[in-house]
C-alpha cells in the first residue's frame, strides 16, 4: 500500500505542476501580447487546462472524499462559467472597437488563396 | 415681577435676530457672504463627446522629445527593478521576524483565544467558534459593521441616484447600447446557474453556526447571484422581485431586526436572565441561540448592498 500511496501522491505531483506551468504560460501570453483578442486567447489556456490539472491533482490527492466532490463541482462550475465570459467579453470588444479591423484583420476564406499567390508574387519580384 | 429691557438693548440680542430671521424679513447671510447665481444645469450631450483617439493622441506625441523620452523609460525599467527588488527585500525580512508558527508563548496565544476556544460551544451553541466569537461575543462590532454597510449605500444613493424621469432619459441611463441584454449563451446559462448561486448563498447563511461562511459571505454570494441575473434578463425583470420599495422594507427592517435582536440579548445577558432564543444541541440546524437570526439579517443586508451597489453604479437607480 505504501508504494500505491507513494504513485499516487507522485501522479497528483506531476499534475498539478504541469498546471503550474500551463499558468505560467497564460500569464506570460496575456502580458505579452498587445490586442484583447489575442490575450483572451491566451487566458482561457489557464482557465481550462491550468485549473482542469491543479484541480485533478488535488482530488487524486483527497481520494474519494467530500472534500474531492467539492473540488470536482468547483471545476465543473469554472469550466462552465468561464466560456460564457469569454463570449461576452469579445462580443463585447466586437460591437464596441472602432478601429477592430486595424487591429485584428479579417481575411474571408476565399481570399485566403489570393493571399498565398500574392505573397509567392512578391517574394519573386524581389528575387 | 418682570423687567422691562429697553429696545436698543433688544434689537443687538441673538433672540430678535432670531426672530427677524425666522420670520423672513432679513437674511444674516445678505451683506456678508460673497454669492453666485446657480450655475446652468449641464448638458449631458456635451459632457459625454465621443472624441477620436488621434484627437487626443496626436498632439500628446508632438510634445514628447525623443531622448528624454527614452531616459525617462530606461529609468522607469530601472527603478522599477529597483523598487520591486527593495520590496522582497523588506517583506522576507518582516517574514523573518515572524514568531515560528505554533509557539506555546506567541503573542496570539493569550487567555482571550483560549477561552474562546474551551468555552465557545458551551456559551454560544454554535460548532464554527469564528461565526460564534464575531456575532455573540462581538456582536456589537458587527452591528457597527452592518450599519456601516447601510450607511455606505444610503451615501452612494444620495450621490448618484437619478430619480427625475426627464433626466433619466437624456442621460441615456436606462439604455443599454453594447451590453448582452439579449443573449441565449447567457440566458440559458443565467438560467440553470441563478437557481443554483441562490440556494447556495442561502446554504450558506443558514449553515453559518455550523460550518465555515456565515451571513457577510453568504450574503455576497446571493448579490452576485442577483447581479448575474439583473445582467441577464434586464433590470425590469429583477425589479419584479426587487425595487426601490421592497429593497427600502428589507434593508431597514433587517437592520431594526438586528438592532433589537442584540439589545435583547445584551439586556438578558448582562442581567442573567433567560433567553427565549434557545441553545439548543450543537450540531442542529436550530440552535446557537442568536446566531441563526442574526445571520439571516447580516446576510439579506449584504445582499442587498452589493446588489444596490452594482444597480446604482450601472444605471443610477435600483
Amino acid at each position: 500500500m505504501e508504494i500505491l500511496n507513494w504513485i499516487r501522491f507522485i501522479l497528483a505531483a506531476v499534475l498539478i505542476t504541469a498546471g503550474l506551468v500551463f499558468y505560467a504560460i497564460q500569464f506570460i501570453g496575456v502580458f505579452r501580447f498587445q490586442y484583447i483578442l489575442t490575450r483572451m486567447h491566451a487566458a482561457a489556456i489557464g482557465d481550462t487546462l491550468g485549473m482542469g490539472l491543479v484541480l485533478l491533482g488535488t482530488t487524486l490527492i483527497y481520494g474519494f472524499s467530500m472534500a474531492s466532490l467539492k473540488v470536482v463541482i468547483i471545476l465543473a462550475f469554472m469550466w462552465f462559467t468561464s466560456p460564457v465570459c469569454s463570449h461576452l467579453l469579445a462580443k463585447l470588444e466586437v460591437l464596441s472597437q472602432r478601429h477592430r479591423d486595424d487591429r485584428c484583420p479579417v481575411v474571408k476564406a476565399e481570399d485566403i488563396g489570393k493571399m498565398h499567390e500574392n505573397a509567392e508574387q512578391e517574394k519573386e519580384a524581389e528575387a | 415681577m418682570s423687567r422691562k429691557r429697553p429696545v436698543e438693548e433688544y434689537e443687538k440680542s441673538f433672540a430678535f435676530r432670531f426672530k427677524r430671521w425666522m420670520s423672513g424679513e432679513k437674511d444674516p447671510f445678505i451683506g456678508e457672504v460673497e454669492m453666485h447665481p446657480q450655475a446652468e444645469p449641464e448638458d449631458p450631450e456635451a459632457a459625454f463627446r465621443f472624441v477620436e483617439e488621434k484627437e487626443y493622441r496626436e498632439p500628446a506625441r508632438m510634445r514628447i522629445d525623443a531622448k528624454a523620452s527614452t531616459i525617462y523609460s530606461r529609468g522607469y525599467i530601472v527603478m522599477s527593478i529597483i523598487v520591486c527588488l527593495a520590496l522582497v527585500a523588506i517583506l522576507s525580512l518582516a517574514v523573518s521576524h515572524l514568531p515560528s508558527i505554533g509557539d506555546a508563548a506567541n503573542p496570539t496565544n493569550n487567555e482571550v483565544g483560549k477561552r474562546y476556544i474551551e468555552q465557545g460551544l458551551q456559551e454560544t451553541g454554535s460548532i464554527n467558534i469564528v461565526t460564534g466569537m464575531i456575532l455573540t461575543y462581538r456582536a456589537f462590532d458587527t452591528f457597527g459593521e452592518t450599519t456601516v454597510l447601510f450607511i455606505a449605500t444610503c451615501c452612494v444613493m444620495m450621490l448618484i441616484m437619478v430619480e427625475n424621469e426627464e433626466k433619466r432619459k437624456k442621460l441615456k441611463l436606462d439604455d443599454f447600447g453594447l451590453e448582452p441584454l439579449d443573449d441565449p449563451i447567457l440566458k440559458i446559462v443565467a438560467r440553470f446557474l441563478c437557481p443554483i448561486i441562490f440556494m447556495f448563498g442561502i446554504y450558506v447563511v443558514l449553515n453559518g453556526h455550523l460550518s465555515p461562511g456565515g451571513g457577510f459571505s453568504g450574503g455576497s454570494i446571493i448579490g452576485a447571484g442577483m447581479i448575474l441575473h439583473a445582467a441577464a434578463f434586464g433590470f425590469p425583470t429583477t425589479q419584479k422581485f426587487f425595487n426601490e420599495h421592497i429593497y427600502v422594507i428589507i434593508k431597514v427592517s433587517a437592520l431594526m431586526c438586528y438592532g433589537l435582536i442584540a439589545i435583547y440579548f445584551f439586556y438578558t445577558g448582562a442581567n442573567g436572565l433567560p433567553s427565549i432564543f434557545p441553545k439548543g444541541i450543537p450540531g442542529a440546524i436550530l440552535s446557537g441561540g442568536i446566531i441563526l437570526p442574526i445571520d439571516i439579517c447580516v446576510g439579506t443586508e449584504v445582499a442587498c448592498t452589493i446588489y444596490a451597489f452594482y444597480a446604482l453604479f450601472r444605471r443610477g437607480g435600483l
